[in-house]
């Protein structure tokens, strides 16, 4: 008896250490959410942030059925659209009939729109899990896609719904007009239903949810319906990407068939995929780095579809968890203090990768050059150096780039795996690493 | 009347038949190896601008041989160095390999060819009407385009029930280690699938270029509906998706034939409503929602029978 | 000019605030780059660039160097929103667009707003391409500017055309499943019945946008209902899968269209053999006999390697740069009030003017076909060795419709 007493106290002993930490990182995010648009002012980073806030919110939601439950969804963006459907018609309601609902709570609004859909249809959805249900919901997504065309009266057609986020009852004198006001409401929701949502994979349903997700027949044996679980976890993931469907309506202003369609899907696949589906953060981070790129790619080239393209198989091929997953290598290493031994091989491999990455951009952009442009404009800067793409010179250094740094870095990637395998069979031997 | 439904059932049969020549590779695929493989509507676009390259150098005729090669060739490659390193963390890291595939070909095939269609055209010698019916034109290219999908059915049937190579295939997909034990390298039974399945995407590619617009954006377009077709059919099962293309091309085109709503049937509603869901659905007519109904089917079949048409297993 | 160095050096190139010089006046370019759209929007900003340059040569306007900052919207609204934004930033106070009329009613509601929000930070909105007639109607704003004939004035100049055409009597009408495609439909049937009474319109079909990959069906009932003449708002893909089906099938009628000049039409055209019996309304024409525009169109030729598909963009372009001298000031407001009713001769020649009631530019509307070649047709199309020939012109006063537009003014 009192030796379980004693190690529930140590539990509770830890558990509370942990929350303060917890605890602290919430703060943590919370100051970098006001600060942020301190340091950077300019209309477009505001635009960039407010963004990233509403990526990190879908990409979360869809995570809980990706990372959480295991189900590849193909359709995610039709609960966004329909949340940012819903917001806009309640927009539009509440400044036409003069409702006392304000701004803020409007979010809200997109959520519930997200969540009755989702419990509409998730049922017959969530009978089943893996190729099955992608499938549907690769159907579903489509259909929804091609009716939002069709009903116009709800939907506007492809020109959408407009609204105007001033018209609404003002509170604290904010008019919501200024892009700073609603990067701030697109702040505390980011917050919310971050921690709502991390809240939720620590309720007895997230973890049941991880259960159906690992093997779903045990969970049955137990007690429980996989279906019902599935269900639970798609009416909540649908309530949240309806409340990134809201903010986006707040933000642009409008909702048209693009929020539903499947390159919106494919987005916050990517997102999630990217950053890494097995860690709560994981999601957060793919967010920031894909929307970032979707902005800033897209205008420093035509072709950054295919930068896109290549990143993705890169992760997929070589860091199947994401970014996160990649972070969270390090961490046995760090709390065994192994991580020194890594850090000479990774300096050492990073010259010939970047010479690698460098050999890539030229090859693509001289080739995108030489044959889109043509004509005029050959010049191409790389690193502050031009480079003449019809030079045969050009080719050559980008040939050269290519080849060579691929097969140093090999070398110094072998390197990394044997020093990594030194590492970890020390912090196996110290008990970090399983 | 009755010209409007022979004309439209071979259409319907023209259209299916194009479907299944896309389709078949993807079952191929699907059934030895497990993989959904997004990237074939990229595989079949490859097809369409290499058959139009070579067409160019070599003529068609050579074109139709070599470029289904290429496509193999680059369909083995990707099975090598790409599926091969991802198989270890599952079908989800593969899908998603081929899903970032698709991308990647798509720029890449604009980067090469540009984003305005090519100049893709129908040999002389099959551009000219096979025969006239109801004062319609058949064009010879469109019955040649019949046979060969009839034609690749048949063959890969055959290869597959009949011959030891298939045997050897099909037993790998179940049991590899097995297959392995007796001899047989299962990698390079899954690299050859891999790349016949390509091959047949770029087949289609090189025999649907001229017919259709050859143009960056031609897998997008095709890729979502080849997905119906094989899951309506039950995946893996090649009859069921040669019944769905055929069922699909069918209903697609008797539903473009027609010309009824909810309003030619029961009458206008009563204009006080005003516009409304209501009046959206009311009026819509069934050629509107034409390619709109394949998805319904997908949806509806899925929810009835997991499994597909034809298919015996659930995924 | 890429500067692929701000990836390297991991720059943050929307994070810069960077102060901009008032010197250059700078116009935002928002359109699709990359994806589908990609060929027509380089297009257009090739040709607005070429524009730049030429004014440029020719000292500015009023001693301003004119800039365009291209930016990809992938045809999508919320994209170009955010473009939008990043023109501003910039220091762009015109932004120009036109492909997609569901971007141009997203760009028209954000500058209203914009302008309403940041008084003294006026943007205006050039339209060169986007024809949805509401926003010259019951959507219609202040700071946008139309100088394309929207899709109502072109259908109004087409039935005059047809008014006069005897030959014509079974009218067929097909066209994609949007605001752009039902609108020539609804058009194309009210102003018939009240042109030509005795003109039946034998077939109305919508099919869904960019989604059909064979129109085989389609053609079946266009042949089985007798029609001699089609009239369709179709672009890219539908035009050319149609008009393939078509020529499969050997119909034989007369095709109107909207956008058979578009990349890849004339391609079309020529493979299915269709000589002369594709036409389009325009609002220009490379063969238009016209000394000057064709100068024009060779030097264009010449330098930028594309036929002029935007002569709209010139008249837009010089159109600016007169607005600008009559107010003397490149301030946005000042040169909206100037351009409100400013008659200026247009490029293919006759005169126009940009209505002071909707900021919609009246203009000659050309019927042309595609065909084989005379010597007063020096111009063909895409190498395909056809070209346009003039079929007729519709005088500005014929073009005038009627508006519903409230505006309401700073």
């Amino acid at each position: 008896m009192t030796s379980t007493a004693a190690s529930a106290s140590d539990i509770a002993a830890k558990s509370s250490g942990q929350n303060l930490r917890f605890y602290g990182l919430w703060v943590i995010a919370a100051i970098a959410l006001v600060v942020l648009p301190l340091i950077f002012s300019s209309g477009g980073s505001l635009t960039s942030f407010s963004l990233i806030g509403i990526a990190i919110i879908f990409a979360l939601s869809y995570n809980i059925l990706l990372g959480e439950t295991g189900l590849l969804s193909f359709g995610h963006a039709v609960y966004y659209g329909l949340g940012g459907f819903a917001a806009v018609h309640v927009m539009n309601a509440v400044a036409a009939r003069g409702w006392p609902i304000p701004l803020p709570l409007i979010p809200l609004v997109g959520g519930i729109g997200g969540l009755v859909f989702a419990l509409l249809i998730g049922w017959v959805m969530t009978r089943r899990a893996g190729t099955v249900f992608a499938m549907i919901s690769l159907g579903i997504g489509e259909l929804v896609g091609s009716s939002s065309l069709i009903l116009r009266s709800v939907f506007g057609g492809e020109s959408g719904i407009s609204t105007d986020r001033t018209a609404l009852p003002h509170i604290f004198g904010w008019t919501f007009g200024p892009q700073i006001q609603v990067y701030y409401l697109i702040a505390f929701w980011v917050l919310v239903s971050a921690m709502a949502m991390y809240a939720l994979t620590r309720t007895p349903l997230g973890r049941i949810c991880n259960a159906v997700r690992d093997n779903p027949g045990r969970v049955e044996f137990i007690g429980y319906d996989p279906h019902v679980v599935r269900y639970l976890a798609y009416s909540f993931a649908g309530f949240f990407a309806g409340i990134a469907g809201g903010l986006a309506a707040i933000n642009f202003e409008i909702a048209n068939s693009a929020y539903l369609g499947a390159v919106q899907s494919g987005m916050v696949l990517f997102a999630t995929f990217i950053g890494g589906a097995s860690y709560f953060f994981g999601p957060i981070l793919g967010a920031i780095l894909v929307t970032y790129l979707q902005l800033g790619l897209t205008s420093l080239t035509s072709v950054w579809q295919l930068y896109f393209g290549i990143i993705f198989i890169g992760i997929v091929m070589f860091a199947p968890g994401g970014i996160a997953g990649l972070l969270m290598m390090h961490r046995p290493l760090i709390r065994a203090g192994t991580l020194g031994m890594v850090i000479p091989s990774y300096l050492v491999a990073a010259l010939p990768t970047l010479a690698l990455a460098c050999g890539v951009i030229l090859s693509i952009e001289t080739v995108a050059r030489y044959t889109v442009t043509g004509g005029e404009g050959n010049i191409v800067k790389l690193l502050g150096i031009p480079f003449n793409t019809t030079a045969p010179a050009t080719w050559g250094i980008a040939a050269v780039l290519v080849v060579g740094g691929f097969i140093v870095a090999r070398i110094t990637w072998r390197r990394i795996a044997e020093a990594w395998d030194r590492a970890a069979s020390i912090a196996r031997d110290r008990g970090y690493l399983a | 009347m009755l010209e409007l439904i022979v004309i439209s059932t071979l259409n319907g049969v023209l259209f299916g038949m194009l479907l299944f020549l896309l389709s078949s590779g993807l079952t191929v695929i699907f059934s030895m190896m497990g993989v959904l493989n997004f990237a074939h509507a990229s595989f079949y676009m490859l097809g369409a601008f290499f058959g139009y390259q070579l067409t160019k150098w070599i003529g068609f005729w050579p074109a139709l041989v070599l470029a289904p090669l290429l496509v193999g060739a680059v369909g083995m490659a990707v099975e090598r160095y790409g599926l091969r390193n991802t198989h270890k963390h599952g079908h989800v890291a593969e899908l998603l390999l081929t899903f970032g595939l698709a991308f990647a070909i798509e720029e890449i095939v604009s980067m090469i060819w540009g984003k305005s269609p090519v100049d893709y055209r129908v040999p002389a010698a099959l551009d000219f009407p096979a025969f006239t019916i109801f004062s319609t034109n058949y064009p010879a290219y469109k019955i040649f385009m019949l046979a060969i999908s009839v034609l690749i059915f048949v063959a890969l049937l055959i290869a597959l029930k009949r011959t030891r190579v298939g045997l050897i295939v099909q037993a790998a997909l179940t049991h590899p280690h097995m297959v392995g034990h007796l001899g047989h390298n299962v990698g390079q039974v899954f690299m050859l699938v891999f790349g016949v399945g390509s091959a047949l995407a770029g087949l289609a590619g090189v025999i649907a270029g001229p017919a259709l617009v050859t143009q960056s954006d031609m897998a997008a377009l095709l890729g979502p509906i080849l997905f119906v077709v094989i899951v309506f059919g039950g995946l893996g099962s090649l009859p069921g998706a040669f019944i769905a293309s055929l069922f699909i091309g069918l209903v697609q085109t008797f539903a473009v034939a027609l010309n009824g709503s909810l309003a030619s049937t029961f009458g206008p509603l009563d204009p006080s409503i005003g516009p409304s869901v209501l009046t959206d659905i009311w009026n819509v007519t069934i050629a509107q929602i034409a390619p709109v109904l394949p998805y319904v089917l997908l949806v509806v079949i899925l929810i009835v029978r997991p499994m597909g048409l034809l298919g015996t297993r659930e995924t | 000019m890429l500067k692929i160095t701000r990836v390297i050096a991991l720059a943050l190139p929307m994070l810069g605030g960077a102060a901009y010089a008032q010197e250059t006046i700078k116009i935002g370019y928002i359109d699709p780059l990359s994806g589908g759209g990609a060929s027509v929007g380089e297009g257009g900003l090739k040709t607005f660039q070429y524009l730049a340059d030429e004014l440029n040569a020719k000292g500015g306007i009023l001693g301003h160097k004119v800039e365009i900052i291209p930016l990809d919207n992938k045809t999508n609204p919320q994209e170009s929103l955010i473009q939008a934004q990043k023109a501003i930033d910039a220091g762009a106070h015109y932004i120009t667009q036109g492909n997609g009329s569901s971007v141009g009613a997203a760009l028209a509601d954000f500058v209203t707003k914009h302008n309403t929000r940041n008084p003294g930070k006026e943007v205006l909105y050039f339209n060169y391409a986007a024809v949805d007639p509401s926003m010259t109607n019951e959507k219609c704003s202040f700071w946008h500017f139309r100088w394309d004939a929207n899709s109502d004035v072109k259908m109004e100049a087409l039935t005059n055309y047809m008014k006069g055409n005897a030959a014509i009597k079974k009218v067929y009408l097909i066209n994609q499943d949007y605001s752009f495609g039902q609108s020539v439909r609804t058009q194309a049937r009210k102003m018939l019945g009240e042109k030509r009474p005795d003109i039946q319109v034998v077939g109305d079909e919508l099919h869904p946008l960019l989604k059909v990959t064979d129109f085989s069906p389609y053609v079946a009932k266009i042949k089985a209902s007798g029609a001699d003449s089609v009239v369709t708002g179709n672009w890219g893909q539908d035009f050319a899968l149609l008009l393939k089906a078509a020529a499969d099938a050997g119909l034989k009628v007369n095709w109107y269209t909207y956008y058979a000049g578009g990349a890849g039409g004339p391609t079309a055209i020529k493979q299915t053999g269709l000589d002369h019996q594709v036409f389009q309304i325009s609002e220009g024409i490379p063969n238009s006999d016209n000394p000057a525009a064709m100068e024009f169109e060779k030097a264009f030729r010449a330098k930028v390697g594309l036929s002029l598909w935007y002569p709209r963009a010139v008249n837009e372009m010089r159109m600016f740069k007169a607005a600008a001298e009559k107010a003397n000031s490149i301030d946005p407001v000042k040169v909206a009030a100037a351009l409100e009713d400013l008659k200026f001769d247009v490029l293919d020649g006759g005169s126009g003017v940009m209505r002071k009631d909707d900021h919609q530019f009246f203009q000659p509307i050309y019927i042309s076909s595609f065909g084989t070649r005379s010597e007063k047709e020096p111009f063909d199309e895409e190498n395909t060795g056809w070209g346009w020939r003039l079929a007729a012109k519709i005088d500005t006063p014929q073009t005038m419709l009627p508006t519903t537009c409230k505006m309401t003014r700073p």
